[in-house]
């Protein structure tokens, strides 16, 4: 009888639980559907796929780098274990000769001036402010990359039912990769557009850009795309390739947050299950 | 406290003490020898976890602040900072944010399982009282903790809800105005509040350490009110709080942290929003403002009325009525178990809270705010009709005649029956 009026009571609240976790998912004005990609570093277990960063970097270093800054990863985050760990050598190398240099001083005469990055310094963009940048793309601002993976995410606007049930899957199953399926959709998302939607001035159609129309030109296409050293390539290997790199970028942590995570919860798990064996018999004798 | 202690100090420091500064005595009698009912069930072991839950975010809390940097220009940069560089700076991050929503969590579960098994009824007004102050400071901890990382929900989130206060102009003209400019400490949300929130978010959670001592000691003083919602009054009705009440507290605790780090490890950022992984920039505003999860039934209720100080005053009513719960339920019995009609009711209110939080994610726009001005009806409805009406007119279940019997079965005596006044309203 207890046993039957708490089971109710702890079903409703798993409820309560779930449906409350809604804003995550708060509808964005009827966004598109973004189809969900496999990627190596999502689940409970996941790690970075170091060879797909390296290659990630790539692209961001041939293509988005015209126009991207990523004020927040320092060169010597390349180096570092759970990333896309490049040699130090090499990092250095490429900090060298970074196009952006890096505005330090005064010196002794006063003067600021413009020298070589360093392993310590950030990977900056080709503009020196916002201003700059607007001024150069035609009014439009392309933002900075370091944390680009987590300032966006997919939407679920299913109907409420639908959207609950959604909602308990993406938290049983922990998915959290949502910023990577959107930038994945965006790159590969270019598209002429539909008979009768009319495009702005230096305006490009994209299905996964809220509002489809985005100032960025197409960075990537299915001829226009990065071959690797190894002479593969294509549109969708160079979009997952950046957008891994980029969720990166934006979570350098992952690695040993998952890896430390697992044994946690194992450990969570199997003290909570002796802790309920202990209880059982401590309880043996008032039930 | 009203139990009596058992305690005997052993060593002779430990009886030199008892007769100086008897802490060890009022431990002992509080959280080892402490009567507790035979029949409670794991609901009960969320006050120990929302315990727990304070140690936490204070103890996190204090890590974060001796990084983070309280001002308009580094705060986002000073958690950037935390986030990736910091030694485990990410892992405590995490705990601090995931924290706060585990807590919002376990307090609704402990609130829910107060109202469905009556334990806001006499004696334990008071405690429950000081269990809404509780949720009232914990919720405005975290909403300016929500605006320290300085990103752009924190900055429109801030914008939005000081701005509820200008409402008040339609009141006392002028009034409004002055205290939202009073509150931001100048003419718009910047730096300066960023710092003052900074402050008081520093120092609310010690204000609620200090209720939770005040709520403990009116438990203590009232003792646990329990699924059969009957008071204790045999030794049988009772087993001490160690090691019975300890090791299922233990277990739920457990099971409790398995889910945190479920979030904590593996999906971090869920629970919270996209945007505020962008600067603050008071030139941009997102196209949806959305307050963090727990707030959302709160701003269902605060959009779904078309005025903007009648919302306000509902937001803040649909908090405040809490308070007058012990007063609004008729019922005699305690327990919704024995109570066959307002158990739905609950069930109904329980949906509502859950619709609010749904209607307070969507936009405020068509369909969506119908159902928001519905579903704020019953919530009030709850408590003003279905709480005084049901508890007069309705004939409760016969109650076990004590808490042994309603876990061993009547086999050990029969129970009695609430007969001749079945649906009389409790005496006072
Ligand atoms: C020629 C300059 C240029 C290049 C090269 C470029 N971008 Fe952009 N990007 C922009 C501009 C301009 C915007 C702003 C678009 C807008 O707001 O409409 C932008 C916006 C973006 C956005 C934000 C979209 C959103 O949801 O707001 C992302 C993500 C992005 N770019 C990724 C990339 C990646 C990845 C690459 C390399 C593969 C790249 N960009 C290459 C100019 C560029
Ligand atoms: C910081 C937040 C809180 C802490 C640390 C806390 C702690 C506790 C503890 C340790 C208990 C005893 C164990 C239990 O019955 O679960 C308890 C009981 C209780 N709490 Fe809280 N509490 C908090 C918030 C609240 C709130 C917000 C409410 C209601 C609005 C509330 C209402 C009650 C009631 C009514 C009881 C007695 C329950 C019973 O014995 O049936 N508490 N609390």
């Amino acid at each position: 009888m207890s046993k039957t009026s708490f089971k109710t009571f702890g079903l409703g609240f798993a409820a309560v639980t779930l449906l409350a976790s809604a804003p995550a998912f708060a509808a964005e004005g009827g966004g598109h559907h973004i189809d969900r990609q496999t990627w190596a570093f999502g689940g409970l277990t996941g790690q970075y796929d170091k060879a797909q960063l390296q290659r990630g970097f790539q692209i961001y270093k041939d293509v988005c780098s015209a126009c991207h800054g990523m004020k927040r990863v320092y060169f010597r985050n390349l180096v570092q274990p759970g990333g896309p760990e490049f040699p130090e050598a090499s990092v250095k190398e490429l900090a060298a000769q970074w196009p952006n240099q890096i505005t330090d001083g005064p010196n002794d005469a006063g003067e600021m001036f413009d020298r070589p990055a360093k392993l310590s310094d950030p990977m900056l963009g080709p503009y020196k402010n916002d201003k700059a940048a607007r001024a150069a793309q035609g009014g439009a601002l392309p933002p900075d990359l370091s944390n680009i993976a987590k300032a966006r995410n997919v939407h679920n606007s299913a109907f409420w039912p639908k959207h609950v049930w959604l909602m308990a899957k993406d938290i049983a199953t922990g998915y959290q990769e949502g910023g990577a399926d959107y930038l994945y959709a965006l790159l590969t998302g270019y598209q002429e557009p539909p008979a009768g939607v009319k495009l702005a001035d230096g305006m490009n159609y994209n299905v996964a850009f809220p509002g489809h129309q985005i100032a960025m030109a197409p960075p990537l296409s299915k001829e226009g795309f990065q071959t690797y050293a190894d002479g593969s390539g294509s549109l969708e290997k160079n979009a997952a390739d950046v957008a891994a790199y980029l969720t990166w970028a934006s979570d350098p942590s992952l690695n040993s947050r998952k890896s430390t995570g697992w044994v946690v919860l194992l450990y969570l798990l199997v003290t909570t299950v002796l802790l309920w064996l202990g209880k059982k018999r401590i309880w043996a004798n008032a039930h | 406290m009203a139990h009596e202690s058992h305690y005997k100090p052993t060593s002779r420091f430990g009886k030199w003490m008892d007769e100086r500064l008897p802490v060890a005595r009022l431990v002992h009698g509080s959280f080892v020898d402490f009567p507790t009912p035979r029949n409670l069930n794991y609901l009960w072991t969320f006050g120990g976890i929302l315990s727990f839950c304070l140690a936490a975010q204070i103890l996190t809390g204090l890590v974060l602040a001796m990084h983070y940097q309280p001002s308009g220009a580094e705060a986002f940069n000073s958690v950037e900072h935390i986030r990736r560089d910091v030694n485990y700076g990410y892992m405590i991050r995490n705990f601090h944010a995931v924290g706060a929503s585990m807590f919002f969590i376990a307090v609704y579960i402990h609130i829910f399982r107060g109202l469905y098994y009556g334990s806001y009824k006499a004696p334990r007004e008071v405690l429950w009282i000081l269990g809404v102050l509780i949720f009232l400071v914990m919720m405005a901890t975290a909403f300016m903790g929500y605006a320290l990382p300085w990103g752009q929900m924190s900055f429109w989130g801030v914008t939005v809800i000081t701005n509820l206060f200008s409402s008040i102009n339609e009141l006392i003209p002028g009034l409004g105005t002055a205290i939202v400019q009073w509150l931001w400490g100048g003419y718009s949300v910047s730096g300066t509040t960023l710092n003052r929130f900074f402050s008081l978010h520093y120092l609310l959670p010690f204000v609620i350490a200090g209720l939770v001592i005040l709520h403990i000691w009116a438990l203590h003083v009232a003792g646990q009110n329990n699924p059969a919602g009957l008071d204790i009054r045999t030794k049988a009705d009772a087993v001490p709080m160690f090691p019975h009440a300890i090791a299922k507290d233990a277990v739920g605790l457990f099971a409790f942290l398995l889910v945190f780090a479920w979030f904590a490890f593996v999906m971090p950022d869920y629970l919270g929003h996209a945007d505020n992984y962008i600067e603050a920039d008071p030139l941009v505003t997102p196209p949806h403002i959305v307050p963090e999860w727990y707030f959302l039934p709160f701003y269902a209720i605060l959009r779904a009325i078309p005025s903007k100080l009648g919302g306000v005053i509902a937001m803040f009513s649909a908090i405040a009525i809490l308070v007058f719960v012990p007063w609004l339920d008729t019922s005699r019995v305690r327990s919704s178990k024995y109570r066959p009609i307002y158990k739905w009711f609950f069930w109904l209110f329980a949906f509502t809270c859950l619709a609010l939080g749904y209607l307070g994610a969507m936009p405020a726009e068509g369909v969506y705010v119908f159902w928001a001005r519905v579903f704020t009806f019953y919530y009030f409805a709850h408590f003003l009709l279905v709480m005084p009406i049901v508890g007069l007119i309705e004939t409760p279940h016969r109650l076990p005649r004590s808490i042994a019997e309603s876990v061993l079965g009547p086999s050990r005596g029969g129970g009695i029956t609430p007969a001749t006044a079945a649906a009389a309203p409790e005496k006072r």
